[in-house]
């Protein structure tokens, strides 16, 4: 690898060229200079398969944005000619839906790694909510592109979540009103979140992706003892306990770039439509303001949320608790006053807590995919409270909660 | 311009300096209020979506007692149901299941403020959208409807999240929705349902 002194000194295209750019110095900044821990394992992986996907679904975008025609007469009509007619078009929008999930799946388990390892806590308080703002951000964009291929689905869809903004307290109405732009969800509705789709929250994302990414270049990554490895620096003023990034992880990485691909297109190819998981069944029915699909289901990365919503039996709390039960993860830094960042060196109580608060979500993700009857509303109450009680009763039983004593370097097994 | 100048030891004026400061703030503030006006406003409904809006016109002598017209105005359904003298009279009975039986917290004009929200007993005029999450009710007006239970006295039922509703869009308790069906304006002339404007305010 030649670096910057190197590259300078051999003269030529390259030198020229880091006179007037720094290439190579910001390579060996970001990349070979940055110390990574040497313990990262599996769940490491899905960082970087966020930003391929994040990738993926900006090319393919760009590409299906050439045959869409936002619009209630014509947004359905030019998705099924996409599928149809245009060549290979079916697999860029499949490649695009596929995507969407995808996209949670990693982000999903993303998240996962964090709360399993502390990953949140000081000093990556900032981190963390950077990492959650891009996830609002990337819940409004896929809520807005579900709507744009203009199926009955999206149409109820886009009807209950603007509506959600109807229960807040005076300004309700008129806000749904302005957000709609019509009395109803109309024409004006899908231009709009079509803009939105395309060019407002995708540059907010890529914004947050890159804030995400320096604040983790300042505090340096986790790892899975929870251990700080700049605490114990080598001769070299790096840490002992850290690698290169590069060539080390950028090729660990590709090795998943690998396998999920190969997932990826095993979805792509033979199950898009994942048994009505990823593609609705009622979305292949144009958008009918006089015909409510039988059972209305967000698509799956939103049903732990819709669960909650639907088990308050009341609707202006239903919606707060709804709100609340996203917005709780960004108290997370706060609200655990564990000394312990990893599982590992975590008490039995806080093991039983993430427990319970892992099966409460998966549950709920079960259970928003039901309909809202009998018993399973009584059990999307119960796993209501598991989900909550994961978050309010954090401050507690994390002081109470039996620690081991944290080794001073991490624990690695070549 | 030398006595302009500042030199080394000329104290700066901070307190200047901190009103200078505040005021270029709140002039840009009030500035970036007035230019983001436009693009808030923008998000109205247009005036071609307010023409749109325009009242709508049903004929009830056409709907036969018991059935139910499905109409719409500015992209709401509308429900015209042409109630028989027998659900008419059954409407009292439902009261005690209510949560909001005289629809004291519910919105519908004054002249549907009663107990069959609605200015003529025969006729009831709904919007056909849920009161929770604005999905369509469905009609449901047999007594003791299979899938609704024997206790059942006829009414509207949600499919979304399983709302009910009775034959005055009056909610029953154990419905995540917590109001009553909602009521448009209208007025009759002779026949005629004019939905969207009234006597009292005029076009809506």
């Amino acid at each position: 690898m030649a670096n910057a002194a190197e590259g300078a000194a051999k003269g030529g295209f390259r030198a020229w060229l880091n006179k007037r750019l720094p290439v190579d110095e910001f390579m060996q900044s970001q990349l070979v200079g940055y110390y990574a821990p040497k313990n990262f394992n599996i769940w490491y992986f899905f960082g970087s398969l966020a930003l391929l996907v994040f990738v993926i679904q900006i090319v393919t975008g760009i590409f299906l944005t050439m045959n869409y025609k936002p619009g209630e007469l014509t947004a359905f009509d030019s998705v099924e000619y996409i599928m149809r007619e245009v060549e290979w078009g079916w697999l860029i929008r499949y490649m695009h839906s596929t995507g969407a999930s995808m996209f949670f799946i990693v982000v999903y388990l993303h998240m996962f790694r964090a709360l399993m390892y502390g990953s949140y806590k000081a000093p990556r308080e900032l981190l963390w909510l950077i990492g959650m703002c891009t996830y609002l951000a990337l819940m409004a964009e896929a809520f807005f592109g579900y709507v744009l291929p203009w199926g009955n689905m999206s149409f109820w869809g886009a009807q209950v979540i603007v509506n959600l903004f109807g229960t807040i307290p005076g300004i309700g109405p008129g806000l749904v009103e302005w957000i709609r732009g019509d009395y109803g969800i109309a024409d004006s509705t899908l231009n709009r979140f079509f803009a939105l789709h395309v060019i407002a929250l995708p540059l907010a994302l890529a914004l947050l992706i890159v804030l995400h990414l320096v604040a983790l270049r300042q505090t340096g990554s986790n790892n899975p003892d929870g251990i700080e490895i700049k605490a114990k620096l080598g001769a070299n003023g790096k840490p002992l306990d850290g690698i290169p990034f590069h060539p080390y992880y950028t090729l660990k990485d590709i090795v998943g770039v690998g396998v999920f691909l190969i997932g990826f297109a095993i979805v792509v190819f033979f199950v898009p439509t994942f048994g009505g998981l990823f593609l609705e069944a009622p979305n292949f029915t144009p958008a009918n303001a006089l015909s409510t699909p039988d059972h209305i289901a967000p698509v799956w990365y939103f049903t732990p949320f819709y669960a909650i919503l639907r088990a308050v039996p009341d609707q202006r709390l239903g919606a707060l608790l709804m709100g609340l039960s996203v917005v709780a993860f960004l108290f997370l830094p706060w609200l655990d006053r564990s000394p312990v960042k990893s599982t590992r060196y975590r008490g039995w109580i806080w093991k039983l807590a993430l427990a319970v608060f892992t099966v409460s979500f998966l549950a709920l993700m079960y259970l928003g995919l039901m309909p809202a009857e009998g018993r399973y509303v009584t059990l999307a109450r119960i796993f209501t409270v598991g989900y909550f009680a994961f978050f309010v009763l954090m401050p507690f039983y994390t002081r109470i909660d039996p620690v081991k004593a944290v080794p001073e370097r991490v624990s690695y097994h070549a | 311009m030398a006595d302009m100048a500042v030199t080394d030891d000329q104290e700066v004026d901070q307190s200047r300096r901190r009103f200078l400061t505040a005021a270029t703030v709140a002039t840009g503030a009030v500035g970036a209020a007035f230019a983001i006006t436009p693009f808030i406003k923008s998000w109205n409904p247009s005036e071609r979506a307010r023409a749109l809006g325009a009242p709508t016109e049903v004929d009830v002598s056409k709907i036969e007692p018991g059935q139910m017209v499905v109409t719409s105005w500015r992209k709401q359904a509308i429900y015209v149901v042409h109630r028989t003298p027998e659900m008419v009279a059954a409407l009292p009975q439902n009261d005690a299941r209510l949560k909001d039986p005289a629809s004291a917290d519910s919105e519908q004009p004054d002249y549907a403020k009663n107990e069959m929200r609605s200015a003529k007993a025969d006729y009831l005029v709904l919007i056909g959208i849920c009161t929770h999450l604005g999905c369509l009710p469905k009609q449901h007006f047999e007594r003791g409807d299979a899938a609704l239970g024997a206790d059942w006295p006829g009414g509207f039922f949600c499919p979304c999240h399983g709302s009910k509703f009775d034959l005055a869009g009056r909610v029953f308790e154990g419905s995540p929705a917590s109001v009553n069906l909602r009521v448009p304006p209208y007025e009759y002339r002779g026949d005629t349902l004019v939905i969207g404007v009234d006597a009292q305010k005029g076009v809506a």
